[in-house]
């Protein structure tokens, strides 16, 4: 039993791994095809891991429901709009969903009118709270906020006409702090998070990683 | 007590400002105005959690989350679900034969619903050892490529006297102190203190710039939902 439930899942890693290395050095074509097939084989393995996502927040809002707990009302709110989602992308505006999707109907209504201006509001809000970080923030303590402070006003004012109306030094400074500076941070970040992943991508090839397996049976 | 006659007061004076704006035909007693409607009155909710945590900003947020669930099932179904797999094997085109090997991803796929099951649960073990042993496999020679060479590359470019030149050098000495900063096997003293002092100055300068920036994106989106409700639901611009 071990060895199904433990080791075999190391060594679909470790086999799927090296395709997946291997495949990049190998110009031939039939590498090419087989690198595809793969990253469709990853595309539906990742929609099925949509499904399991699905039924973890459905499940948690009718476990809500069912034991009454405190705003299982605001629960069945949301299975109410999910179901009727559902029944027009099921719909597909007459077609069925054994067809490609249609760019029309009660499903494109309700994804322009609620899930976009909902995701943009919500992203808009946080402007506000940004604005009071800000001013935690923005309060220069050490020379280290200070030239946080002092890049990010620049950068601010960079952005807006108002910023070229006051002088040409903000988009000037604010062109240069992204494209020098920032960009040498950013490239010094990128540098350490790439040979981390690399570091942690060797170990979950061989073995040494192994939380993705998670807890339960051996 | 308060609250909900702010509540009711809100929800009346929405509903009679709709109805003055369909009444006068400011806006189109059909599915277009209806839409400008309900997507004023989830943008008025939402905002409305500025003022506090309220029945009405819950009642939207979980019409979104409910909403954006079953849009990204249609997202997840028909390019990928039907699209990629169900269709190739039903309708595989002309002179083409059905793919079988799809079934490969297809069994990975329903092994990884068996998380769920005490008794099966380790089953879906193979389709996380799939994914993430693929993943890893492919992250390795991409992140080489394009996130260290074609980092280094222009890190490392002759330097000439000029403001180009002077900028390079900028980025060098940048890299080289955010690098040192990063790098915990030596202790942060003497020169490698200086060097990662000036890493994190140079640390601080990109925090600042990218604060300033996702500042003004998400005012860019706080200027276009007002303008949506002044202008398109209101027509008062």
């Amino acid at each position: 039993m071990i060895f199904l439930s433990r080791t075999l899942p190391l060594v679909i890693a470790f086999a799927f791994g090296m395709l997946g290395v291997i495949g990049y050095y190998v110009p031939h074509g039939d590498a090419q095809s087989l690198e595809r097939e793969m990253a469709l084989w990853m595309r539906i393995v990742f929609a099925f891991s949509y499904l399991l996502g699905l039924y973890s927040l459905l499940n948690l809002h009718w476990q809500r429901i069912r034991q009454r707990v405190a705003g299982w009302a605001y629960s069945l709110i949301a299975i109410l709009s999910f179901a009727v989602m559902m029944v027009f992308v099921v719909y597909n505006d007459g077609l069925g969903p054994f067809t490609a999707q249609a760019e029309a109907g009660g499903y494109k209504w309700l994804f322009d009118n609620i899930q976009v201006s909902c995701a943009s509001t919500m992203f808009s809000i946080l402007a506000f709270f940004i604005a009071s970080a800000a001013y935690r923030t923005f309060r220069a303590r050490t020379p280290e906020a200070a030239v946080l402070l002092i890049a990010a006003v620049i950068v601010m004012l960079g952005r807006v006409p108002i910023g070229r109306e006051l002088s040409d030094f903000f988009p000037i400074a604010t062109d240069w702090l992204l494209n020098v500076p920032n960009l040498a941070a950013k490239r010094g970040i990128l540098l350490g998070v790439s040979l981390g992943a690399i570091a942690t991508s060797l170990r979950i090839i061989f073995g040494i990683e192994r939380s993705y397996l998670g807890g339960g049976a051996e | 007590m308060r609250d909900t006659y702010i509540f009711l007061g809100v929800l009346l004076l929405f509903a009679a400002v709709n109805i003055g704006l369909v009444a006068n035909g400011t806006l189109a007693a059909d599915w277009t105005g209806l839409g400008i409607i309900v997507a004023a009155g989830m943008t008025l909710a939402l905002y409305s959690f500025l003022y506090k945590d309220n029945p009405l900003f819950k009642f939207a947020e979980h019409v979104f989350v409910g909403v954006a669930a079953a849009y990204v099932f249609g997202q997840t179904w028909y390019p990928t679900l039907y699209g990629e797999l169900i269709a190739e094997w039903t309708d595989p085109g002309e002179g083409e034969t059905p793919n079988w090997w799809l079934l490969a991803p297809t069994v990975l796929g329903l092994l990884m619903l068996t998380r769920f099951s005490l008794r099966f649960g380790w089953l879906s073990r193979y389709a996380f050892a799939f994914f993430v042993g693929l993943a890893a496999g492919w992250t390795i020679p991409r992140y080489i490529s394009s996130f260290i060479l074609a980092q280094i590359e222009p890190t490392l470019q002759p330097l000439t006297w000029s403001l180009e030149g002077l900028n390079l050098l900028v980025v060098l000495v940048g890299v080289i102190g955010v690098l040192v900063y990063f790098f915990f096997s030596v202790e942060h003293t003497g020169t490698a203190g200086h060097i990662s002092k000036v890493g994190i100055w140079f640390l601080m300068i990109s925090f600042g710039a990218s604060f300033g920036y996702t500042i003004m994106a998400r005012i860019s989106l706080l200027i276009g939902r007002v303008t949506f409700l002044l202008d398109d639901w209101l027509h008062l611009m």
